[in-house]
Formats: structure tokens, sequence, C-alpha cells
């Protein structure tokens, strides 16, 4: 498949992903909700497309984009958002935790600005090992206020780290404008630490993946961190429950302009018409199967509770009603 | 007046702002999300974002803050989403808010309230579940709440911020919906005690916040077995009013500590000891615990509800110690 055709597709899967899991939430099948990727799309896949298989990112709680866009399985992907014995977790991580360690991901992490740390140490370790891996660490607007991110941009820079700090501005954390959260300028705080950062286009896979294969270059050669910020816009909702309880903090009018530029459309247009109907069938069908795949597999059973606590299969507390 | 324990401790927010300008309310989506479990729903629209103030992602920085206001004369309420994130600002409540007054040698004490939700029970899984309020009640310094009913939800508030030291009050996620009545004029409110949820005379089952709903349905299926539990609602995590428990248990001589925290180095362990060591010779069966199960929080519905204390298992371990 073509670069063009590619892209197109890995951001159609997550955005279809997105709808189906968001009817699952409305049937009540995946009961806590999902924070939707729906707009972000072009980030995750452009990043993800620029990395080599044993490449490692980490992921947030608005997750499944990174995840799917890293090359996990959609069916258990949907599974564990179901809370299903067939999920990448097992159905212990749900919505906000569901990664794939075999390919590269290493966790999708829910306290904000957390996984940067983590990225940077696992890429420490992978460079100590004298492997030519690089790491990249997704994370929104919201999180670059966190103290322990700016404590990382320093560790990163101070000692090469060949990671990559991936900021989705999508304008808001929760209900706070980036503006209104945000002291002086988002690439400024990276600057700060001597990390080279820019600013692109987020809505548009090809300009992502350009910037994204820059990053990865210089991460590779031993160049070390650098930071991109992806603008971009969040079309639906922070989570699902706003679609319950609707808060007023956009107007229905600024989403609407704010998704006018969509990271499908833009991608989509560039494929001769037949060959991109020939994706949307596909993914269709391979979400079709997701759904009832995770419908159909298994609840896990109650006693799988205490499993996976430690390594030998220790339980803290065997046979104590 | 029929009120839910989200709608009580909203008013109780409001009466606060309303009578002293001293009060104001900061927090991560406070404003205009009226906070992540909508509690603040309302407030930004009364008193303005000077008083209803949203925070950037910083819940150390503006913990800290507000312990800078608090020694600076305000009196704030600091919300903290959920109990894991207020793990981000742990050094600023235990390394300041609580060590000031002390260290200082009193010549400064820190008159702060932070409110926090804590628990699980809506499929949020590991980093947003858990019961950690046991670990801060471990904290000399701080007062620690845990408000089970409506009316506790709606009276707490005022006595914590007149307190000139450090309270936090835990607030059960599962808890918002539940409602209850209220009278027209709200009566002063203890934050020292535990209160008697019910009285009974076979065994004490002690517990607070979150867990009352699965002690009193057990109690309710206790009673069908013909055994009567007391249910002493601890109300006050720290200091621990000893006395209404030792009570209780005097009368009963059985005691099982619920709690949703877990057992090991915990609140329930503390409860335990301390009937141990006050109550040992009224007791005629050993205290028994059930806690949460010493995992993380799992997502999936099955095991989830599987970690937590049910009340099946708080009936069992009734019945065992009742031998009935
Ligand atoms: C440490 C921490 N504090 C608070 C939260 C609650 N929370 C979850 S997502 C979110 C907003 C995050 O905003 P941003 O980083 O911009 O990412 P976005 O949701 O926009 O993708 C908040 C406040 C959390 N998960 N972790």
């Amino acid at each position: 498949m073509s670069d063009a055709a590619a892209l197109y597709r890995a951001v159609r899967l997550i955005r279809r992903f997105e709808e189906r899991a968001i009817e699952l939430v409305r049937s009540g099948v995946i009961v806590g909700g999902i924070h939707p990727y729906i707009g972000q799309e072009a980030i995750a896949v452009g990043f993800c497309a620029a990395l080599r298989p044993g490449d490692l990112i980490t992921s947030t709680h608005r997750g499944h984009g990174h995840v799917l866009a890293k090359g996990a399985d959609p069916s258990r992907m949907l599974a564990e958002l179901a809370g299903r014995s067939t999920g990448l977790n097992r159905g212990r991580g749900g919505s906000m935790h569901a990664a794939d360690f075999s390919i590269g991901i290493l966790g999708a992490n829910a306290i904000v600005g957390a996984a940067g740390a983590i990225a940077t140490g696992a890429a420490w370790a992978a460079q100590r090992a004298g492997q030519d891996k690089v790491v990249v660490t997704f994370f929104g607007d919201g999180a670059v206020s966190q103290g322990v991110l700016l404590e990382t941009f320093n560790l990163a820079s101070l000692w090469k780290i060949p990671v990559i700090f991936v900021c989705e501005n999508n304008g808001f954390a929760t209900t706070m404008r980036t503006e209104e959260a945000v002291a002086g300028s988002i690439t400024g705080r990276a600057e700060a630490f001597g990390i080279p950062a820019r600013t692109v286009d987020g809505m548009d896979p090809v300009t992502v993946l350009d910037a994204a294969r820059a990053a990865v270059d210089l991460a590779r050669s031993g160049g070390g961190p650098s930071f991109v910020e992806c603008l971009t816009y969040r079309f639906d909702a922070h989570h699902t429950w706003e679609h319950a309880a609707r808060p007023r903090y956009r107007t229905d009018e600024e989403v609407v302009a704010g998704s006018t530029r969509d990271p499908m459309e833009i991608q989509g247009s560039r494929l001769p018409a037949d060959l991109r109907a020939g994706i949307d069938d596909e993914i269709e069908i391979l979400l079709e199967e997701a759904v009832r795949f995770a419908l159909e597999s298994p609840e896990p059973d109650e006693h799988e509770a205490l499993d996976y606590l430690y390594a030998d299969g220790m339980r803290a507390r065997a046979g104590v009603a | 007046m029929r009120t839910t324990y989200r709608e009580a401790v909203r008013e109780a927010i409001r009466e606060a702002m309303r009578a002293d300008s001293r009060v104001f309310l900061m927090g991560e989506d406070v404003g205009r999300y009226g906070g992540a479990f909508g509690v603040s729903l309302g407030l930004l629209e009364e008193f303005g974002p000077d008083r209803i103030r949203d925070t950037p992602l910083s819940e150390s920085a503006f913990t800290g803050a507000g312990i800078g206001a608090a020694i600076g004369g305000m009196r704030p309420i600091v919300e903290i989403m959920t109990v894991n994130f207020s793990l981000l600002a742990l050094d600023q409540i235990m390394n300041n808010a609580a060590t000031l007054r002390h260290m200082s040698n009193g010549q400064i004490g820190v008159p702060l309230v932070i409110r926090m939700t804590t628990g699980a029970g809506r499929q949020l899984a590991a980093q947003h579940s858990h019961s950690l309020e046991g670990w801060y009640s471990h904290i000399p310094g701080l007062r620690i709440l845990a408000p089970a009913t409506v009316a506790d939800a709606r009276g707490m508030l005022a006595p914590a911020l007149a307190d000139p030291d450090p309270v936090l009050i835990f607030e059960h996620g599962s808890l918002y919906n539940t409602e209850g009545e209220l009278p027209e004029s709200i009566p002063t409110c203890d934050i020292s005690s535990a209160a008697i949820g019910r009285t009974g005379t076979d065994v004490t089952v002690i517990t607070y916040g979150g867990t009352m709903p699965a002690v009193i349905s057990a109690a309710d299926e206790l009673a069908t077995l013909g055994i009567s539990a007391e249910v002493v609602d601890l109300r006050v995590l720290r200091p621990l009013n000893d006395a209404t428990i030792m009570q209780s248990v005097r009368k009963t001589h059985r005691a099982v500590v619920v709690d949703e925290g877990w057992r090991s180095g915990s609140l329930s362990a503390e409860v335990s000891a301390r009937i141990t060591e006050q109550a040992f010779f009224d007791l005629d069966a050993p205290v028994m615990r059930v806690c949460t199960e010493e995992v993380p929080i799992p997502y999936a519905k099955h095991l989830e509800e599987a970690a937590l204390p049910r009340p099946e298992r708080i009936v069992r371990t009734a019945r065992e110690l009742v031998g009935r």
C-alpha cells in the first residue's frame, strides 16, 4: 500500500473504531465510557508511521488512536473496552489502559503527565543497551503543566535521550482552554531545557509524518530528544459522560468551526475515490468483526481478579475471607 | 427536604461561600465543567471565576498554593478530582500542610480544606478507583472526614472550614447520586465523633463512607437471619473516636471492620488493633475484617465487583462471628 493509502487507512480505522466504541458506550456495553480520539487521528498515525516495529510509544487516557496506530488488533482492543477476557489486558485495564506491550506500547497511562518520564527511562535503557530504538511519548496540552513532565524534559535533555515528546494540543484540557492554562508557550517549555521544539499542523497526516520522520532521525542518530506540538481539535466530548451531562464550555458553532479541517477528509481526498471506498469497506468489515468478537467473548471469571499481582503468582492474602 | 449527596455538598459550598468572602473553591474543571463529578455545577455563575477557580493540571502546585492562601488569610477549599491524583500533591499535604503548625512551634497554621473523590465501583480501573483515605489518616496534623450520609455531606464542610488546621474530606464517588432527607434548617455538625448508623445487639459492623450502603444491606440481610447488627459509621477517620467504637463492642462483644481500603497496614488494622487494646476482655470472638482484595482495582465489572467488599462477604463474616 502506498504511504498515502496507508495513512488514510489508519486514520479511517481509528475514526470508525471510536464511532463504534461510542455506540457501545451508549448501549451500555462499555460502562466506564471513553475519551474519544476523533479529530486527532493524524497525530498518532503520522508518528507511528515513522516508527520501526521495535520502537516504543506511551499512550494516554485518550489512547485508542495511539494503540491502534502502533498496530494493536482492533478486535482485542474493543474486547478490552468491553471488559472481556479476550481483551488486550484480559479486561483488567479498560479504555484508559488498553495496551499491547508485545508491539512496543509501554502502556496507556491515565495519570496526566506521568508517562513522559517512563518513556524517557525506557529510551535511556535502549540507548544504554546499544540499541537504536526511539520512544515516542504522547500527551495533551494539559500535561505540560505537570511538574513531572518539566522535570523529565530536564533529564532527557541532559542525558541526550532518544525520546520524542509529542504534545497533542487539542485546545482543551477537559474544559480548560490551552491559553487559560499555559503561561508562555508550549514549545517554550521544551526550549527552556535546550530541547528543539516545533509546532506543526496536527490535522494533516502527511505534515505530521514529515515532522515525525525528522524527529525520529534526530533521535536515532544520537541527537537527543525533541518536542513536537501538534495543533489539533477534539471533535467529540472530553469523555463520553459529556454526552449526557452537556457542560457548556464551548459552543456548537465553535465545534463545527474546529472540525472543518478533518484529518480523514484531508487524507481521503488524496486518494482515488475507488481506492478510498475499498479501504472504507474493508474497515467496516474489520470493525463489524471486532464488535462481534467483543460481544461474543466471555467476561473474565471473577477468580481472576487476584491474578498477576506478582510474577511468581503470589497472592497477597490467599485463604483469608 | 429530599436531596442528593451531590447537591448536599454543593449547598454546603454555596452556603460557606456566601457566609465568608475568604472562602473560595479551586481545582481542575471546578468552574465551567462543574467539577469532575458535577458537584460545583452552577457555582461559577453565582460566584464568578475569582472564587470558583479553574486551575491547570498541576495538583502539586495548586494544593501548595492552597496552603499558601490559607496561611495568607484565605479559607480555601481545594478540590482534587480523585484520590489517585492527590498523590501528585501528597508531598504538599504531608510535608507542608500537616507539619507547619508543629514545625513552626505554633507560629502558623494551615486552615485549608481539601475535598476529593475516592473509591471504586464505576469501572474506571486502577488509576481512578482506589480508596487511599486510610493512608491520609496515618498522618498526624490532618483531620480526615468521610461523609457517608447526605446529612454529613451537607454538614461537615462548615466545621471543616472553621477548623484552624487542615481537613481532608473524602467523598466516595458512588455516593453522589444517593438521596436522603435534610431538615429545612441545617443543624450544626460535629467533626469529632463516630455515629451509630443502626442499633443492634449481636455484632458491631464498623465502616465509613462508600461502604456504608453495602453494610446497611448486609445488616438487612442479617436481620432476616435473626442477627441484629449494630452499624458504626466512623465519619472521622482521624482522629478516630474510640469511645463510640468501644461502647458498641462492649455491648455486642463482636466486631467486623468493613473498609474499601486494602487490609495490610491499613485503617481497618488500626481500628482492629484499638479494639484489641481497649476492649479485649469484652470480646467473644476475634475482630474480623472485610476489605478490598489486595490488587489494583481491575476494570471489568465482574473483576471489580470481586475485588470490593460486598454485602455477601460481610454477611458471611458476621455469621461466622455470631455462629449462626
Ligand atoms: C494527574 C491527573 N490529574 C487529573 C486527571 C483527570 N483528567 C483526565 S484527562 C484530563 C484533561 C487532560 O487534558 P490534556 O492533557 O490536554 O489531554 P486531552 O484530554 O485534551 O486529550 C484531566 C484533568 C488525571 N487523569 N490525572
